[in-house]
C-alpha cells in the first residue's frame, strides 16, 4: 500500500470481485454514491483538474457539506493535487486569509457556492456536478498516478493560528495510510460498517471515518449539522440507515444528553461510540452509558499534526461524574513521551508536555517555517542522529494504572465547541475594530465560554455584531466585560490571572 | 411572558432583532449550542421539562412559536 488512491483501488477491486460495486458509499439528505459512481465521478473530475493544476498545486474545496465535498476530495487524490477544504460558513475576510497562505491553483465549488463571494470570482474554478460529465482521461490519470509517492501532501487543514494567519497543517499519503489501517485495525471497522458521520471536512476527526469508509468499503451517512440541534430526526435517519458505529465530538454527545434524548429514543443499531477533539464530560459519558449497556465506547485523542490520533482508550470500566477519562495509550505504530518543564523526561507521575513520533505526524505548516521549527523539533531524548518529533502543547500525566490523563493546554490555545482555537486570534480580531482601544479574552473551561473583555466606545450588542462579519461562529465570544482601564501584572502585561480569579472563580 | 422569553434571548445572544426575526433557526442565527442553552434556560425560567419530541425547529424559528410551545407545555 504505497499511497490513498492505491489503497482505495485495491478496495475497489475487492469489491468489484464481491458484485459490490452497487454498494452505497456516501449517503446525505439529498444524494447517495455507489463506490462505482464515486471513482467514475471523482476521477472524471480528476480529469478536468489535470490541465490546470500539476502535481502537488493545491486546490481548494468550497461546497456545501455532503458528498459532492467526497468527490471533489477523492478528484483531487487522483489529480495528486493537495486540497484544502474550506469552511464556507466562515467570513470571507479568512477565506481570503486561508486563499493567501495555501496559494490556490484552482477552486472547486459545488451549485450553492459558485458565486456566493465576489472577491472569488475571479479565480479558476470548476463546478463539481459540471466537472463530473464522465469523460475520464484514463491515460492522463494513469501518467499522473505514477509521479505520485508516499511522501506527497494530500491535504493541508487549517487550523487558527495565534497571530490571526490561519495554520496549515500538511498532511501526506503515508500519514493516512498508516493511520488509517491502525484506526481500521483497532475499531475492527469493516464493509460492515455504517458511520453517521457528524465532524466538518475542514476538521481533522472527518479523516477517521471518511478515509477508513474509503479504505475498507464501509458506508458513511452524512448527517446535517442542524439535525444534532433536533436530534429526533437525527435518530430517526440513523435508525433507518442502519448506523452501527458513531465517532463524534463530544459536544454532540453532550446536546444528547442535556435534553435526555436517550429517555425517548435509541440508536437501535449502534454497537460502537467514539468521540474526540475535546474533552468528554464523565457526566456525559455515563448518561450514554447506562442507556445503552451493549454499546462499547472509546476516547480517542491528538492533534491535526498526528492526523487525528495519537492516543486511545477503550473505556472498560465506569467512571464517576467527577473523574476524568483518561487518554489512555499510544496508537500502534506511535510512540508518546512526556517533557517536563526541564526539558526532560517526566518521572512517572510528573506532569508534562505530550510528544508525539511516528508515521502519522505530519511534516510541518505550509508556507510557515517558524511555526513548523516551533512545534516539529528534534527529539529531545535523542542526541544521536536527526529524528522529529512533535510537540504538541498539550500537558499530560500518567494516572495510578499507567494510563495517559489529558491536564490542559500548555499556551492559550483552548477547544471550543470542537474546535481548536487560539485565544490571540479572537482577541487580533476585537483589537483590530478602530472602536476597541484594548481587549482580550479568557476561556471558561467549565462553561465552555470565550469571556472577551475590553476597553473602548462600542456597545456589547455592537461589538458581537461585528466580530460575526469577521470570524467563524465557533469564534464568537459567549460574555462581554467592558472595563474602564486594563490592569497590568509586574511585567506590563495584562495581568489575566487577575481576571480569570475575578470573571471565572469568582462566579 | 414574552417580555421574559425575550430578556432570555437578549442574554443568550445580544445584538440579534428578535422581535421581528421569524427564521431564527433556517437562516442559522442560533448555533446548535445555543439552542440547547435557550432550551434549559426557557426550562429553568418556566419551571417547564420539554420533551425532545417537541424540540424540532418549527418551535424555535421566533419568539411567537417559542411563547406557543411553551404554553403547549405548561397546559400537559
Amino acid at each position: 500500500m504505497k499511497t490513498v488512491i492505491t489503497a482505495f483501488e485495491d478496495k475497489m477491486m475487492t469489491l468489484k470481485k464481491q458484485n459490490q460495486w452497487d454498494k452505497i458509499a456516501f449517503q446525505d439528505p439529498k444524494y447517495s454514491l455507489s463506490y462505482q459512481n464515486l471513482q467514475r465521478y471523482a476521477k472524471s473530475l480528476a480529469t478536468a483538474i489535470l490541465p490546470i493544476a500539476s502535481k502537488n498545486e493545491v486546490v481548494g474545496i468550497a461546497t456545501n457539506r455532503g458528498i459532492h465535498t467526497i468527490i471533489a476530495m477523492l478528484a483531487c487524490m487522483y489529480a495528486g493535487t493537495p486540497y484544502v477544504i474550506i469552511d464556507v460558513e466562515s467570513p470571507i475576510e479568512r477565506i481570503q486569509k486561508i486563499i493567501q497562505v495555501a496559494s490556490f491553483k484552482l477552486l472547486i465549488f459545488d451549485e450553492a457556492n459558485v458565486h456566493r463571494w465576489e472577491a472569488l470570482d475571479g479565480y479558476p474554478s470548476i463546478i463539481v456536478q459540471d466537472g463530473c460529465t464522465l469523460v475520464i482521461d484514463e491515460q492522463g490519470l494513469e501518467d499522473r498516478k505514477k509521479q505520485i509517492i508516499s511522501t506527497d501532501p494530500v491535504y493541508i487543514l487549517f487550523t487558527s493560528g495565534s497571530t490571526g494567519t490561519p495554520k496549515g497543517t500538511v498532511i501526506h499519503h503515508q500519514n493516512i495510510v498508516n493511520y488509517i489501517e491502525w484506526f481500521t485495525t483497532c475499531f475492527n471497522i469493516s464493509d460492515q460498517t455504517r458511520f453517521a458521520s457528524q465532524t466538518p471536512f475542514y476538521f481533522s476527526m472527518s479523516v477517521s471515518d471518511v478515509f477508513a469508509t474509503l479504505f475498507t468499503g464501509a458506508f458513511l451517512y452524512i448527517v446535517p449539522k442542524s439535525y444534532f440541534t433536533f436530534p429526533i430526526k437525527l435518530f430517526d435517519v440513523m435508525n433507518q440507515m442502519e448506523i452501527n458505529t458513531i465517532y463524534w465530538v463530544p459536544s454532540a454527545y453532550q446536546m444528547i444528553a442535556q435534553m435526555k434524548v436517550l429517555d425517548y429514543v435509541l440508536p437501535q443499531h449502534l454497537q460502537f461510540a467514539m468521540f474526540a477533539g475535546e474533552v468528554m464530560p464523565t457526566k456525559v459519558l455515563n448518561y450514554w452509558m447506562d442507556k445503552l449497556p451493549q454499546v462499547s465506547f472509546a476516547n480517542l485523542f491528538g492533534p491535526t499534526e498526528t492526523t487525528d490520533i495519537c492516543t486511545y482508550y477503550k473505556v472498560n470500566r465506569r467512571f464517576a461524574n467527577d473523574e476524568i477519562l483518561p487518554i489512555g495509550k499510544a496508537c500502534e505504530n506511535l510512540e508518546v513521551f512526556l517533557i517536563n518543564d526541564k526539558g526532560e523526561l517526566a518521572a512517572p507521575k510528573e506532569e508534562g508536555e505530550l510528544y508525539v513520533k511516528g508515521s502519522f505526524v505530519a511534516n510541518g505548516y505550509y508556507q510557515n517555517p517558524e511555526k513548523t521549527k516551533e512545534a516539529f523539533v528534534q527529539n529531545p531524548l535523542n542526541p544521536y542522529y536527526p529524528e522529529m518529533v512533535y510537540k504538541t502543547g498539550d500537558l499530560c500525566k500518567y494516572n495510578a494504572q499507567g494510563e495517559l490523563v489529558y491536564l490542559c493546554r500548555k499556551d492559550f490555545q483552548i477547544k471550543h465547541m470542537g474546535y481548536r482555537i487560539e485565544l490571540g486570534e479572537i482577541e487580533a480580531g476585537c483589537n483590530a475594530l478602530d472602536e476597541i482601544k484594548t481587549a482580550f479574552c479568557l476561556y471558561n473551561g467549565q462553561k465552555d465560554e470565550i469571556i472577551c473583555c475590553y476597553v473602548g466606545k462600542i456597545t456589547q450588542q455592537d461589538l458581537n455584531a461585528k466580530l460575526q462579519t469577521k470570524m467563524p461562529y465557533y469564534m464568537i465570544p459567549q460574555r462581554y466585560e467592558v472595563l474602564s482601564h486594563i490592569k497590568l501584572n509586574q511585567n506590563g502585561k495584562i495581568d489575566r490571572k487577575y481576571y480569570q480569579e475575578e470573571y471565572i472563580m469568582k462566579k | 411572558m414574552k417580555e421574559t422569553l425575550l430578556e432570555i434571548l437578549e442574554e443568550l445572544k445580544p445584538g440579534v432583532d428578535y422581535e421581528n426575526e421569524t427564521q431564527l433557526i433556517t437562516r442559522q442565527i442560533l448555533t446548535s449550542m445555543e439552542v440547547v442553552r435557550l432550551i434549559m434556560m426557557i426550562s429553568d425560567e418556566f419551571d417547564i421539562s420539554i420533551s425532545p419530541l417537541y424540540i424540532v425547529p418549527e418551535n424555535f424559528e421566533s419568539v411567537d412559536d417559542m411563547v406557543k410551545l411553551i404554553e403547549k407545555v405548561q397546559d400537559e
